[in-house]
């Protein structure tokens, strides 16, 4: 078993949604609200050490329900291990999810690409605002109802 | 043995007109402007193998205050758009504008929210080259085209700033 799964099923047991290992590659999907505790444990874990965040991804899963997701992937360069952890935010209409700019700098510019993005507010982030588009943008492009034309 | 000897002591008469549109023909400054990909080509036309500069255009100007052509080479996106138009404004009369490429002319493949459909949608496009990208024999026959147009050019008129001003009347 990967060592991030075994980390996650020892201190997060009520987290872990799911498991999934496809072809030597591993995803762990987890619930939302404990995520910046676990990135930490994940990063600074003995035997997992993802000192490095790969991507952050938004997912608009639309029409499902929990609409949108957000996807983080680590490496580890000691182990040369790679995960992908993922959530899925409760609120279809405002999602809202913890900034984990704290863990990985990286994750700062990468949370306002998906906050420009997909309208998905990150808590805890200290500068939210647009990165690609314009400052006064109206609307999210990567969402799925949003036309391809603009609006 | 030069053009002197051919000529010999002889008067040649012409208006004020067709010699200043001579002289601004044959002494185009580009501004500095690059996009994406046809700015590549552009560099090509530059370069010694096309050599713009066989058409006085060689003084490619970092500064829009002397530049007298703007080449909007390449795909413009609605947050390039603001820079655009103030270094157009920031071009002394007369001035032209040559749309390279697809992307500049229409959008091109990018039929998108982020896209600018077409630079003439805000500039006043005097020539369109078409292609993507074109080659640099095309952006040189399309500043030979803008050559032809610049020796028809009645040259103190505000013939630029009144077509701007109609082209924003009709979109306001």
């Amino acid at each position: 078993m990967n060592k991030a799964v075994a980390l996650l099923q020892e201190k997060f047991p009520e987290e872990v949604v799911e498991v999934v290992e496809f072809r030597g590659d591993t995803a762990i999907e987890v619930k939302p609200d404990r995520l910046v505790s676990i990135c930490a444990a994940l990063k600074d874990g003995h035997d997992t050490g993802f000192k490095y965040l790969s991507m952050i991804a938004g997912m608009d899963y639309s029409p499902a329900s929990p609409r949108f997701g957000v996807v983080y992937n680590l490496y580890s360069h000691k182990h040369h291990d790679r995960i992908t952890l993922k959530t899925r935010l409760a609120d279809d209409l405002a999602p809202v999810i913890d900034s984990v700019a704290k863990v990985w700098s990286t994750a700062n510019w990468h949370e306002r690409e998906i906050y420009d993005m997909m309208g998905i507010r990150f808590n805890g982030h200290p500068d939210l605002r647009r990165i690609l588009m314009p400052a006064d943008w109206a609307g999210y492009p990567q969402r799925k109802d949003y036309p391809l034309r603009g609006q | 043995m030069g053009i002197e000897e051919h000529l010999g002591h002889n008067v040649l008469t012409t208006t004020l007109e067709k010699l200043v549109d001579w002289g601004r023909k044959n002494s185009l400054w580009p501004a500095t402007f690059g996009l994406a990909c046809c700015a590549i080509e552009m560099i090509c036309t530059a370069a010694n193998r096309w050599d713009i500069a066989r058409f006085g255009m060689e003084a490619f100007r970092a500064s829009p205050r002397q530049a007298d052509v703007i080449i909007i080479a390449g795909t413009v996106v609605k947050k390039m758009m603001p820079a655009i138009q103030r270094v157009y404004d920031q071009m002394s009369e007369p001035k032209w504008v040559i749309a390279m490429g697809a992307c500049a002319t229409s959008g091109g493949i990018f039929d998108s929210y982020a896209v600018v459909q077409g630079i003439d949608k805000y500039l006043p496009v005097d020539v369109y080259v078409p292609g993507c990208p074109p080659r640099p024999e095309g952006l040189l026959y399309g500043i030979l085209k803008l050559h032809e147009q610049i020796l028809r050019d009645p040259f103190l008129t505000q013939r630029y700033k009144e077509g701007l001003q109609a082209r924003r009347e009709v979109a306001a």
